[in-house]
């Protein structure tokens, strides 16, 4: 299955691109995705990266094909 | 909105609620880029940046909450993306009430929300055009 993986802020510069289609196997959870995108691009500091899945955050699913997957660092808004 | 939101902005959102004569108070919270000093290196401008579509979703959660909240008026926000110099201002949250109480409540609640939930990344760009990732404290 496919989804579209989109990174922001010091995740896409650790990345280097702002986005990418994964396949992926069916039945992929959300922190088997983050953990394979931490160690493979090798994104520091993990536990203060949220996953948002559709623009929500932290929920602890099974993704499906299509979905949008958001790697979001610390908030710095205002 | 792209860049340093300008003051004549703030100016012409006053002059606008002129006529409507219910409001009793405003409360306004301008964010302005401090010229920080990290490790001997002086802050020139934040880059901003956004996952857009969240951000838009997040602000309207954020402006329901308040409205349902605090018996506001109305409730204007407007956050720069892209590059903002020192001195600039970078957030303008505006709220208006019948009476002062619920327009600052109201405000300072709206500003919490906006630093604690919206996407929005911040990357300080330093004089010597290094830079480092900002978080919110």
């Amino acid at each position: 299955m496919k989804v579209q993986v989109k990174y922001f802020g010091m995740i896409a510069e650790a990345v280097g691109k702002p986005e990418e289609e994964l396949e992926l196997d069916p039945g992929t959870s959300v922190s088997e995705l983050k953990m394979n995108q931490v160690k493979s691009y090798g994104i520091k500091d993990p536990d203060s990266v949220q996953i948002a899945v559709n623009q929500h955050l932290n929920q602890e699913i099974e993704l499906k094909e299509g979905d949008e997957v958001a790697f979001l660092p610390p908030f710095a808004g205002g | 909105m792209q860049g340093a939101i300008p003051p004549e902005k703030i100016a012409t959102s006053i002059a606008n609620h002129q006529s409507k004569t219910n409001i009793g108070a405003h409360s306004i919270f301008l964010g302005q880029i401090r010229a920080d000093e990290i490790d001997g290196k002086t802050v020139s401008a934040i880059e901003y940046t956004a996952y857009e579509e969240m951000a838009e979703t997040v602000f309207h959660e954020i402006r329901e909450a308040a409205f349902s909240k605090f018996d506001m008026t109305c409730c204007h926000i407007y956050h720069s993306l892209g590059p903002v110099k020192t001195g600039e201002i970078c957030l303008f949250v505006f709220t208006s009430s019948a009476h002062r109480k619920v327009a600052i409540e109201a405000c300072n609640f709206l500003v919490e929300e906006i630093k604690a939930r919206v996407p929005i990344f911040g990357k300080e760009i330093f004089e010597d055009e290094t830079h480092q990732w900002k978080v919110n404290s």
